[in-house]
């Protein structure tokens, strides 16, 4: 079937299978191999990418219900060239060890200080539930999570 | 995992949905936020060959109140549910259960019908719906029907619903004075597991999660309240009348011990909130 997707700002048609995941056209037909695929079973996370600006996990949304929508990849975060807080606050607080989650843990932090800019410890913690990190350095990213909350609170003009 | 090959078809409307479904036949399911029927269909447990997506159906996502009642679209997703000024005012106890389901990126896309039809007695809102004494709004070919949750649940993942109809509306009664105490446990091994065992608590009304083959009421419980015991004594009873499994989280017995301890923790709760 034909799916048209808008990625990262840019729209892509392709015939897809009517079975196609979300994360496989992402990673296989939009060329974005960031987004990873961990569990496959709507646990870890590491294919959290945005739909419509709403965090999901892509393993679980077919590409033909994104049809029509607007995805964003951790590569679409930064602008010219600039990194977003968020990608930002991992690189100064070493939000990431072996990377696998990360781009998960990026979108899932972006979607989340859009629900809530200013978090507590406690709501960034319950926040990331559904990202899962194989090292356990979950305190440096909860760390990145409220630095870059911070970080995007002062960019706001007042 | 990648599901089996199947025919992707999007409904515009629920007419067209309700017809597209008449047209397939039981080879079809309706696909709402896919967060239940999608991970079923990658473990090849589900294999239908023909997928009706409802989830782009906007006018079926609403939160109204009708006084006596709110009434909630049935594609209402779990993360607006959880963010209704409305509900949050009302029915304190469905929007706080609907920001414990999954995490938030499965509230960005399942749906509160979606989790009704689908009818896992491990799921929370099944049960908080049974709690809550709600009435579901099925469509199909000849029209609409109205269901007390109460008839709904059949067993394992079976309701009432026929072939081809489709859930579309939750209406839930305000609860009355004397009755406005909730509270929901959910007892988990990681944060977005099933609960391996839940209850909701209404008023006197206390329904269980994964206590069964489908949510049921704790009748123990609500007939010793009745009877005016105490909070402890009826929670006691929580076990009464269930058929919990043993499974690789938990053993029957296990379950009832915690049926037991999450009950008297809820009624507590409920009373300081009543």
């Amino acid at each position: 079937m034909k799916v048209d997707l808008t990625v990262n700002g840019t729209p892509i048609s392709a015939d897809v299978e009517d079975r196609m995941l979300l994360v496989h056209f992402v990673r296989d037909v939009a060329n974005l191999t960031a987004t990873n695929i961990g569990c496959d079973t709507t646990s870890c996370g590491a294919c959290t990418v945005l739909l419509d600006g709403e965090s999901v996990k892509s393993c679980t949304v077919l590409a033909a219900q994104a049809s029509g929508h607007e995805i964003t990849t951790v590569e679409g975060l930064a602008t010219d060239g600039v990194m977003h807080p968020v990608q930002r606050a991992f690189h100064e607080q070493h939000g990431l060890q072996c990377g696998f989650c990360t781009p998960g843990m990026v979108m899932a932090i972006v979607s989340m200080l859009k629900e809530n800019p200013d978090p507590t410890e406690e709501q960034v913690r319950t926040g990331l539930e559904g990202n899962l990190c194989r090292c356990t350095g979950y305190h440096n990213i909860v760390k990145a999570a409220l630095a870059a909350a911070q970080d995007i609170t002062a960019e706001v003009p007042a | 995992m990648i599901p089996s090959p199947f025919t992707y078809k999007r409904a515009d409307s629920a007419g067209e949905a309700v017809d597209l479904a008449a047209e397939y036949g039981e080879d079809a399911k309706y696909l709402a936020g896919g967060h239940s029927l999608l991970p079923l269909m990658k473990l090849r447990l589900a294999a239908p060959e023909v997928i009706i997506d409802v989830g782009g159906l906007h006018d079926l996502s609403f939160v109204t109140d009708l006084g006596s009642h709110v009434a909630i679209g049935a594609l209402t997703r779990h993360h607006d549910v959880h963010h209704s000024e409305l509900l949050a005012r009302e029915l304190p106890l469905l929007a706080h259960a609907a920001g414990e389901v999954g995490d938030p990126q499965i509230r960005h896309r399942g749906t509160i019908g979606g989790s009704v039809a689908h009818a896992d007695p491990a799921s929370d809102l099944p049960a908080v719906l049974l709690a809550l004494d709600a009435t579901l709004v099925a469509r199909g070919t000849d029209g609409s029907r109205e269901i007390p949750i109460g008839e709904f649940f059949q067993s394992l993942f079976e309701t009432v619903l026929e072939p081809g109809e489709l859930l579309t509306e939750i209406r839930v009664p305000k609860p009355g004075a004397g009755s406005r105490g909730w509270s929901f446990q959910k007892f988990t091994q990681r944060a977005i597991d099933w609960a391996i065992v839940g209850v909701a608590v209404q008023g006197h009304r206390v329904a269980l999660v994964n206590m069964a083959g489908t949510p049921i009421r704790a009748v123990g419980v609500e007939a010793a309240l009745a009877d005016g015991a105490s909070l402890a004594a009826a929670a006691a009873h929580a076990a009464e009348g269930t058929s919990a499994a043993s499974d690789i989280r938990a053993s029957r017995e296990y379950r009832e011990h915690l049926a037991r301890v999450l009950v008297s923790r809820g009624l507590t709760e409920a009373a300081s909130r009543a």
